[in-house]
């Protein structure tokens, strides 16, 4: 109870020192607690663009502040109350593992706002959540390696059996199909979220038994190097452009693009407009972008991926639009019927058609 | 020739390959541990051999100088590691641990600015007459050059630690360091020679996997191959050909698992992903049984420091 | 150049004096370091060293320096205890997953149930998890020979995978919304490892750190395990003569590293950590080993070497948030204050001589 105490009062001092927040700000600093190392060239990177377009955008006006390298839990609650009494006014926690710290610390300092990134908990009237619905660019990618295929053989390797990539799976697979029905698609688990070399074999495995189109929720450029080994075969870019491979077996990419959405609510700060929300953004957004689609794709495929990308972008077309079976035979969702965000967001079964269970 | 999917001619092949790193890394760890000296910092090594072979390879555009730089970048790190055991007779279990922290360190601050770079790449050696050979082909003919060196390594380590006089006295040193003082060998500096050594295979190993095995540059980028290494040096008794059966068998069983999971595979997921843990401990137990009461084959003196009172 | 000379008896004023000359030459060379990437190296020094004890937020990182410090000094005596035997139990990382899973589990399985033996049965589940795990390595070596390092070590990423399993599978919150990891401890009262002394960051683990860090030194000075322990490992025949076995010797050490690091986890998952999560591990059962021999394997050794590794990590994080250093720069700091506190620790047992001063050859 005493450092509860001591914290309030701590931030209490904070709050008088820099003012009253609701009639906006002249200089916000805005910290950013990342997971793995900026260098990692996938998921942090893009965090630390984001972080660099806030900058750019506002020069003097913001302060960025950030920490590589935070492991979830107890470190990660320590480093936010660090953050927060350092005179932090807004911190994005950028993996889904800081969930419930930054609920817990969003607690004890009441003026500071924190954004966590693909979580749900909004606890506190501080608190908001953030994601990117990178299942729209998984359905692009699958309309393309669809068309692509000429094995009818296309393979994901997936990290974690969470919701997340469940989703992708599920999106990637029904566009997929949409686009060439004979198609089969071969999941491979790494159970890792990062390492190179692993990820590399998963690649090699997918290609030894004819499979000509992979794409990855891990994160690094393995797949597509091994992918570069074997003539024929393509793959994405995942999270960065990973452009290096465009003269090879990149045919287009997800590029996680947070800078918007930081830009909008490190501005919302300033200006005093800011207010609690639960952002789920994509294509539209400008969150998810599809990397450029090389000419290795033919042009007519090109235009339909990109009419694909466009239609969700405008609202018009959802990627989990029914009829949608489980892979069990059970309907999903009806004729016409969109996936309620709930469904997507708890995501932990298959589509009909996926061969594989899902580890649980 | 396929079994459910899986055609066992492609698998050797790529086991061949995706071992390299590991039996590298092993082979170097052997001589150093045969030499007395037990050094945890493989992981720090290996990552900084993969940023300085990677740094070398882009700057010269050759890969072969690629791995001499990744060596050479092992070797150096692994001198720290010599100065504090050796000279400041400090303990080996720790430093060896700290060495792994600072190379990680030191490979992240060194690697900046050099993500989303492809390297020369590291192709295959021989002529496409040979390696498309049926079965023959791919398991012998295809691969690149750093394969069939990891091969020859071996081969040499063996011959040098069983036949040769500087084997003798590198097991003597690891053996007995009393003894092999009095017989007038300078140990320590014998041990710091085969320290460098060890960095310069592990930096090679680490190489491999920034320039071949998935040529690109990331921070940790060796993501636990040291460890692994360490394993498969307890694991071989600290010979070198049962080094390369343990790279091959714990290579083997990941990519097995990676295949049978894209065949479908009735066995979980999730004790494929264990599986090359625990089959590489099943043999272990398997081959150490046989000869309980026998000591397992480690060097008498292994992790003692030596100073010479006299 | 100098020639080292070994000490008749090791020197008492170096045993305490290596670690501040240790201290003060990772400045040196740490400040060289970061002069040399534009920041002001008094500023990062300080703000390493100081600011955690003493400056404008102590108040909380105080605690917090306990918080970090407690997991590394539990497991670490264990295994001391253990390479004091020449038993090298190196997975002590997997002992702590599987102690924080057993006990979480047992937790788990009576929520929400409110009844105070909970957390002490919790308590006792997750000793037992790392005991069991640790127990594997050690009935291996006994029955079949086979090397502990090995066994230990490989069991690591097993745990792991048991891990991932656990916050996708067995151990998910049912009410998480289909996410990863378990329930939060902290919502969870009677399963809760909550703050004893929030000022100093005493909870449990800590609790458990220190007294353990006592018992340990009684066992190694003054019972007859301890003389055990210290006679195998420095003259494993002598023991046999002396009736020691080496296999319960195997046993014991192990069972007692593996137990200490479960009993970590178990603490660090209800309190800090507050849940199981695929990601829950975060090395501490490695660097623990490096705390184990900073401290000199002994116990009171070890609470020290544990509160300074704390320190550089919480300082660390500071300097890294605040002044904008790579952590990468952060890691090789750590690497160098190790380096020369292993390094240093020479003059304990042995002098430097110039090759002229040297009377007799």
């Amino acid at each position: 109870m005493k450092r509860r105490n001591l914290l309030a009062s701590a931030a209490m001092g904070l709050m008088l020192a820099s003012g009253a927040f609701a009639q906006g700000m002249d200089k916000v600093k805005a910290c950013f607690v990342y997971v793995g190392p900026i260098g990692d060239g996938g998921w942090t990177f893009q965090h630390h663009d984001g972080a660099m377009q806030v900058q750019a955008a506002y020069g003097d006006k913001v302060e960025i502040q950030y920490q590589e390298n935070v492991p979830e839990g107890a470190d990660a609650e320590r480093v936010l109350t660090q953050m927060a009494l350092g005179g932090c006014n807004i911190i994005f926690t950028t993996s889904f593992g800081y969930m419930d710290p930054t609920n817990a610390v969003a607690a004890k300092f009441p003026d500071v706002k924190f954004e966590h990134a693909t979580g749900f908990k909004r606890d506190h009237a501080n608190v908001s959540t953030y994601n990117a619905r990178f299942y729209e660019g998984r359905a692009v990618q699958g309309h393309i390696a669809g068309k692509m295929t000429k094995s009818n053989k296309i393979g994901y390797i997936a990290s974690f059996p969470i919701p997340e990539v469940i989703m992708g799976i599920n999106s990637y697979y029904l566009h997929a199909k949409k686009a060439n029905p004979a198609v089969e698609l071969s999941v491979v688990w790494a159970f890792t979220w990062f390492d190179p070399a692993k990820e590399a074999d998963a690649a090699k495995a997918l290609i030894d038994q004819g499979v000509d189109v992979i794409a990855a929720h891990t994160d690094s450029t393995a797949p597509l190097a091994e992918a570069a080994k074997t003539e024929g075969v393509i793959g994405f870019g995942q999270a960065s452009d990973m452009a290096e491979y465009k003269d090879g077996p990149r045919v287009s990419s997800i590029i996680d693009n947070w800078g918007p959405y930081y830009v909008k609510r490190v501005g919302a700060l300033l200006d005093g407009t800011y207010e609690q929300i639960d952002a789920w953004e994509g294509i539209a957004g400008g969150e998810v972008l599809i990397g450029e689609i090389t000419d290795k794709v033919p042009a007519d495929v090109k235009a339909e991926a990109e009419a694909l990308r466009d239609a969700i972008a405008a609202g018009t077309y959802h990627p989990f639009t029914g009829p949608i079976n489980k892979q069990d035979g059970s309907a999903w969702l009806a004729e016409g019927a969109t996936a309620p965000d709930g469904d997507l967001l708890g995501m932990n079964f298959f589509v009909e058609g996926i061969v594989g269970d899902i580890p649980q | 020739m396929d079994l459910g999917g899986i055609n066992p001619v492609i698998l050797i092949a790529t086991l061949m390959a995706s071992a390299v790193p590991i039996l590298l890394a092993a082979l170097g760890e052997t001589v150093v541990e045969r030499a007395g000296v037990l050094n945890l910092g493989v992981e720090g090594m290996m990552v900084i051999g993969a940023l300085g072979g990677f740094i070398v390879a882009v700057q010269t555009g050759s890969p072969v100088m690629g791995f001499i730089g990744g060596a050479v970048a092992g070797a150096v790190l692994s001198l720290i590691f010599a100065a504090l055991t050796q000279v400041f007779l400090a303990n080996q279990v720790a430093t060896g641990l700290a060495l792994t922290l600072f190379g990680l360190g030191v490979s992240s601050l060194g690697g900046q600015g050099y993500n989303g770079i492809k390297p020369p790449p590291t192709g295959q050696l021989l002529p496409d007459v040979l390696a498309d050979l049926p079965v023959v082909g791919p398991i012998l003919f295809g691969h690149d050059w750093v394969v069939y060196f990891s091969i020859l390594m071996t081969a040499v380590l063996w011959w040098v630690l069983k036949s040769t006089r500087i084997g003798l006295i590198i097991r003597a040193v690891g053996e007995s360091h009393e003894a092999a003082h009095a017989l007038g060998y300078k140990v320590n500096r014998i041990r710091l020679m085969c320290i460098a050594f060890g960095g310069a295979m592990a930096g090679m190993g680490g190489a491999y996997v920034s320039l071949a095995r998935v040529p690109q540059w990331v921070d940790g980028i060796t993501a636990g191959a040291g460890w692994i290494a360490l394993a498969i040096v307890v694991f071989a008794s600290w010979k070198p050909w049962r080094v390369l059966i343990g790279a091959y068998l714990f290579g083997g069983i990941t990519v097995l698992q990676l295949n049978l999971q894209v065949a479908g595979s009735i066995i979980p997921v999730e004790y494929l992903s264990m599986a090359p843990y625990l089959i590489t401990i099943l043999v272990l137990v398997i081959m150490s049984a046989g000869r309980k009461g026998k000591v397992n084959g480690a060097p008498a003196a292994l992790g003692q420091n030596f100073h010479a009172s006299r | 150049m100098f020639r080292l000379e070994k000490r008749p008896t090791p020197s008492k004023f170096w045993l305490y004096a290596t670690p501040p000359v240790a201290v003060i030459l990772t400045m040196i060379a740490g400040g060289i370091l970061f002069a040399a990437m534009g920041k002001n190296p008094f500023e990062v020094i300080r703000t390493i060293f100081w600011d955690p004890v003493f400056g404008e937020f102590a108040f909380y990182l105080r605690g917090q320096l306990l918080v970090k410090a407690g997991p590394l000094i539990l497991i670490a005596i264990g295994l001391a205890l253990g390479f004091r035997a020449g038993i090298w139990n190196i997975g002590a990382e997997g002992q702590y997953i599987m102690g924080a899973i057993f006990g979480a589990a047992v937790g788990l399985a009576v929520f929400p149930t409110e009844n105070r033996l909970i957390f002490p049965v919790m308590v006792i589940a997750g000793a037992f998890g790392g005991w069991l795990w640790a127990m594997i390595p050690a009935i291996l070596k006994t029955r079949f020979n086979t090397n502990e390092i090995l066994v230990s070590l490989m069991l690591v990423y097993v745990a792991e995978t048991i891990l991932a399993k656990a916050s996708t599978g067995f151990l998910k919150n049912p009410e998480g919304m289909g996410f990863p990891g378990s329930r939060n401890f902290s919502s969870y009262p009677a399963a809760q490892n909550g703050f004893i002394y929030e000022p100093l960051g005493l909870h449990w683990g800590g609790v458990a750190a220190l007294v353990t860090g006592v018992l340990a030194y009684i066992l190694l000075t003054r019972h007859q395990a301890g003389f055990q322990i210290k006679l195998a490992g420095q003259a494993p025949r002598a023991a046999r003569f002396h009736g020691v076995s080496p296999a319960r010797l195997v046993v014991l050490c192990m069972g007692i590293s593996g137990a200490l690091a479960g009993l970590a986890g178990l603490f660090e998952v209800t309190g800090p950590a507050g849940q199981i999560s695929i990601d829950f591990n975060t090395g501490y059962g490695f660097t623990a080993i490096i705390v184990a021999f900073l401290g000199r394997l002994n116990p009171l050794g070890i609470v020290l070497a544990g509160f300074l590794m704390a320190l550089t990590y919480v300082g660390g994080e500071m300097a890294s948030t605040n002044l904008g250093l790579p952590d990468a720069a952060i890691q090789v700091f750590q690497g160098m204050l190790l380096f020369f506190l292993l390094a240093v620790d020479v003059l304990t047992n042995y002098r430097f001589r110039l090759p002229f001063s040297v009377g007799a050859k």
